[in-house]
């Protein structure tokens, strides 16, 4: 079996988060799961880091976070954008794309 | 606002810590159990679901102990449960605790409070503007600073280009009148110009003018916030307001700033211009422009330097001009002494506050040491506990974490116990402090001080608590826990035994530095003062009022009445009951009287026309001999034969008789006493020899005459009570009886002459009391030092102590194995200190009275203390040692 990399990239953690939560109102695992699905298994989400990154973006004022029933009746944790995450949001986009179309165009250049 | 934010939550999460808890607990659960239902819906059984998704997210417990230490506030608690264990590490050792701590106060209180009184004095910048701009400047008698005279100030000021400006002043103690009792103000008499040199501005009213400094100028005076409260309450109306001193009536144009010090009189309450007569200068050599009674200072231009104003005036000092003639006694022969004015006020005592600091720098040292061996004994003995620590998974970070709070902790403790120490110690310098010591009132506990002395400590104890984590690993593990059962001796002992034995050889330095000056101070108690003082009440009497003035019709007429006055006032003391004998003085031995007042040139008959002596001139009353004991060694006293019509009389001190007539007698001989041009003084008697300035002081050449006829009739004097019970509780009686004759006469100085030769003293004792306070303290911090190692040196080696009692060694033998290792030290701390103490002595040669600074008496005395009291330290570890009893010893292993 080959040992795919398949941490996020560093620093795009928070962005993948919002982006995420732009769409829905979701909790913890369901923001993995997504991440995971909508990435095609390229990036898999550690909860460690994914729950404490949520703690800093509700803290940052980005996420609010309410206790609800999960469809299956479970007690869970929502998160929810708030309006400067969608800002930030943005911003993070905003930068993310600059940044990698940099990126694409230096390594597009011919030898 | 997101730091806020941050806040506030923090806050939340630290106050409902087990809310924020269980929340995170649910969310990681719910995370692993939306796991598990994602892998039971693939089809997994419910079992191989939770074990799949354990393998898929890894170990939940670290999970969920990541997201709980989110936030700043996780930083907090881990403090705060650091800071519960080491407090209660400090409480399970009490011993430990308590030596730490007292020996951290000490060592930070006593430096911060020493450091706090020096520094205003030596070091720290005087209370006005560009203060290192200002110089003092000084005739040279005898190569010391000497007052100098109005005419050298005019020339040195019209001279010199390197100053700004120049002003002269003087003590001036005039006679406030018009309130409930007659009473004599401190204040100064200076140029227009002296608050310009200073560089402080009046806050109310105006400066002096320069046409108000001319002779009989306009009277005016100018106060200081201290007196104008007094005796104005603080009304700003008071420019213009007049006050009469002296039967004078001067107009107040000014009031100085609270804040305003003046350093070189801080007692002063009042300023007034001089107003010297210029026109005398170049025409009269025997008038006040020309006495040497006059202090100087100036403020370099801006840049003007210092070398460049010593420069010049020591060039102006060794050419004279035509147009600025000088008499003898202002040759300006050998040249000027130019000082800062820092340095000025703080000459007399410099080498007493500098030897203090370094006695306190030294307790400093032992208490930094002391500490560092109190740690480094405990530290061995928690070795086991580290090693069982990290066995048990704590991380070496988190160790080193655990003893930096525990060292913090200690010196914090330390620190604001410190603090209260040094509190205590600056008020208690304050009061013992002698008179004549500069800025006292600027005196306060010093921040950067304290900060500096815990400081030290601090770091001083950090680094040593930190030592035993450094040997913490887990590699070390096993072979520590093993050892820590069995206590071999630690790697540290070494280490430990050298700082036992400097702390030793510190504590002799300071011991044998306090022992000097307890002996110097002993030969100084012992020194016959040649009168004797006990019973003797003082007082000086100032006659001020225009009833004292020379009218120009009849010259002498102001002297009769002053003398009138006193013949009267005495003869009222004499009636008072409890008196047994009473006389007065010009100049009072071992008083502040300024004796440089007093000092004139003497020429005997038989000595040639350019030589001759500088005497104390004393007028006296008769029965003066009588009063103060001064023995009469051939002839007579000055008596009440002595009057103005009869032939002028003298008497000699026995040192200037013997010197000037050596086989000789002197009774019969003729000299001069100041102004040649008056009728010869006839030896009549030799008395002997007093001490005038200070007990340690020799100053032989002792003239006495009688008040009667001596070329003035001194404003001032001095009366001298001989009582028969207690002479302070004869001075109401005494003062009452002096205002009966007149009651505008201001009586000052009321003093017994115990107390006088006590404060005469005061800055010796001030600095013995001192080294005492310090020589004990590092006595007592060395004889825990000593304890310690040996007591740390007992219990690890119990075994090899068990062992050898087992193979039958005796208590004895066991007690002195122990009592010779602390010895060895000892006379190891001994040996060293005393080398030490021979080059550290040379700080104190000036302080010294009577002893050589490698006197062995005291040397051998405090090296048999301290051998005392290391015995006695060692004692109580050897005789555990010696009652180690073997079966046990050996079955513990």
């Amino acid at each position: 079996m080959t040992d795919l990399n398949t941490d996020v990239i560093q620093g795009t953690l928070d962005m993948l988060i919002l982006k995420t939560l732009s769409l829905e109102p979701l909790h913890g695992f369901g923001i993995g799961r997504r991440v995971e699905q909508i990435s095609r298994g390229v990036f898999k989400v550690n909860p460690g880091s994914l729950l404490t990154a949520l703690q800093r973006l509700e803290r940052a004022g980005w996420l609010d976070s309410e206790w609800r029933q999960t469809e299956n009746a479970r007690r869970a944790k929502f998160y929810r954008l708030t309006r400067t995450g969608k800002r930030q949001l943005e911003i993070e986009t905003a930068d993310w794309t600059r940044r990698a179309s940099a990126i694409q165009r230096l390594l597009r250049q011919e030898g | 606002m997101a730091l806020w934010r941050q806040f506030s939550y923090g806050l939340r999460s630290l106050i409902h810590r087990s809310v924020k808890d269980s929340d995170d607990d649910d969310e990681v659960r719910q995370y692993f159990e939306e796991t598990v239902a994602a892998w039971q819906a693939r089809g997994l059984t419910a079992e191989d679901a939770k074990r799949a998704a354990r393998l898929e997210l890894g170990n939940m417990t670290a999970v969920r102990e990541q997201v709980r230490s989110y936030g700043w506030e996780n930083a907090i608690r881990t403090i705060a449960s650091d800071l519960g264990y080491a407090a209660r590490q400090l409480r399970g050792h009490p011993g430990f605790t308590i030596v730490s701590v007292l020996t951290l106060a000490l060592g930070v209180g006593a430096s911060t409070a020493i450091f706090s009184a020096v520094d205003p004095i030596l070091f720290r910048p005087l209370p006005y503007p560009d203060a290192s701009r200002i110089l003092t400047i000084w005739n040279t008698y005898q190569g010391a600073r000497s007052e100098l005279s109005f005419g050298t100030y005019r020339e040195l000021a019209q001279r010199s280009r390197s100053f700004e400006s120049m002003t002269i002043f003087e003590l001036w103690q005039p006679a406030l009148t018009g309130g409930e009792l007659p009473e004599r103000l401190e204040g100064q008499s200076v140029s227009a110009s002296f608050f310009q040199v200073l560089g402080v501005a009046p806050v109310l009213g105006r400066d002096f003018q320069p046409s108000e400094d001319v002779f009989n100028g306009p009277r005016v005076v100018i106060l200081s916030d201290r007196l104008w409260q007094r005796l104005f309450h603080g009304d700003p109306g008071v420019l213009g307001r007049s006050i009469k001193l002296d039967d004078n009536t001067f107009t107040v144009i000014g009031v100085m700033p609270h804040s305003f010090e003046d350093v070189l009189s801080s007692s002063t309450d009042i300023w007034t211009p001089a107003q010297y007569d210029t026109r005398q200068i170049t025409r009269d050599f025997t008038g006040a422009t020309w006495g040497n009674h006059l202090r100087m200072a100036g403020r370099l231009r801006p840049g003007a330097s210092r070398a460049q104003a010593i420069e010049e005036l020591a060039q102006i000092a060794s050419t004279p001009w035509p147009d600025f003639p000088r008499p003898r006694w202002a040759s300006l022969k050998r040249g000027l002494i130019v000082d800062s004015l820092q340095d000025d006020i703080a000459h007399t005592v410099r080498p007493a506050l500098l030897a203090v600091l370094g006695a306190v720098l030294l307790v400093l040292t032992i208490a930094c040491l002391n500490v560092v061996n109190l740690l480094l004994a405990r530290s061995a003995q928690r070795r086991g506990e580290f090693a069982v620590r990290a066995a048990l998974g704590a991380s070496k970070q988190r160790i080193v974490r655990q003893l930096i709070t525990e060292s913090l902790l200690l010196a914090l403790l330390g620190g604001v116990l410190g603090l209260a120490v040094a509190g205590a110690g600056v008020r208690a310098l304050i009061a013992l402090s002698p008179p004549g010591l500069p800025r006292v009132d600027a005196i306060t506990v010093d921040a950067m001080a304290f900060a500096f002395a815990f400081a030290v400590t601090t770091i001083i104890g950090v680094v040593t608590g930190l030592i035993p984590a450094l040997h913490v690993s887990r590699e070390e593990v096993r072979p520590r826990l093993e050892q820590s059962s069995r206590r071999t001796a630690g790697g540290h002992a070494f280490t430990r035994r050298a700082l036992v034995v400097t702390e030793v050889a510190l504590a002799l330095v300071l011991l044998v530095a306090a022992g000097l000056l307890l002996h110097s101070m002993l030969r100084l108690v012992a020194v016959d003062p040649g009168f004797d003082p006990s019973h003797l009440l003082t007082m000086q009497v100032q006659t001020s009022g225009h009833q004292f003035d020379d009218l120009p019709s009849s010259p002498g007429t102001g002297d009769n009445a002053r003398r009138r006055f006193f013949r009267q006032a005495l003869d009222a003391v004499r009636q008072v009951h409890g008196v047994e004998q009473a006389a007065f003085t010009s100049l009072l031995p071992l008083s502040d009287d300024p004796s440089w007042i007093s000092t004139y040139g003497s020429h005997f008959e038989n000595d040639d026309p350019q030589g001759g002596h500088n005497v104390f001139r004393y007028a006296i009353s008769p029965g003066y001999c009588a009063a103060m004991s001064i023995p009469v060694l051939s002839g007579r006293c000055i008596d009440e034969h002595d009057t103005a019509t009869s032939p002028p009389a003298a008497l000699l001190s026995e040192s200037l008789a013997r010197s000037q007539f050596p086989g000789q007698n002197p009774i019969g001989k003729r000299l001069h006493v100041g102004p040649a041009d008056r009728p010869w003084f006839t030896v009549a008697g030799v008395v002997g020899d007093v001490k005038q300035t200070s007990l340690a002081l020799n100053e032989p050449n002792d003239v006495y005459l009688s008040t009667e006829q001596t070329w003035f009739a001194d404003q001032t004097l001095s009366f001298v009570i001989r009582t028969r019970g207690d002479a302070a509780a004869l001075a109401p009686a005494v003062k009452n009886a002096i205002w009966s004759v007149d009651r505008n006469q201001p009586i000052v100085r009321v003093a017994t002459m115990d107390t006088l030769v006590a404060v005469t003293e005061a800055q010796r004792n001030f600095v013995l009391i001192l080294f005492e306070a310090f020589g004990l303290v590092a006595l007592a911090l060395a004889a825990v030092g000593m304890y310690g190692v040996l007591a740390g040196s007992v219990a690890e080696r119990t075994r090899e102590i068990g062992v050898r009692a087992a193979l039958g060694a005796s208590r004895g033998n066991i007690l002195a194995l122990i009592l010779r290792d602390g010895m060895r030290l000892t006379a190891l701390g001994i040996i060293i200190g005393s080398c030490a103490a021979v080059f550290a002595s040379h700080a104190l040669v000036t302080l010294l009275y009577g002893i050589s600074r490698l006197d062995w008496m005291t040397y051998l005395g405090v090296i048999a203390l301290l051998t005392a009291v290391a015995a006695i330290a060692c004692w109580t570890p050897a005789w555990r040692a010696a009652r180690v009893d073997p079966s046990i010893t050996l079955r513990a292993e």
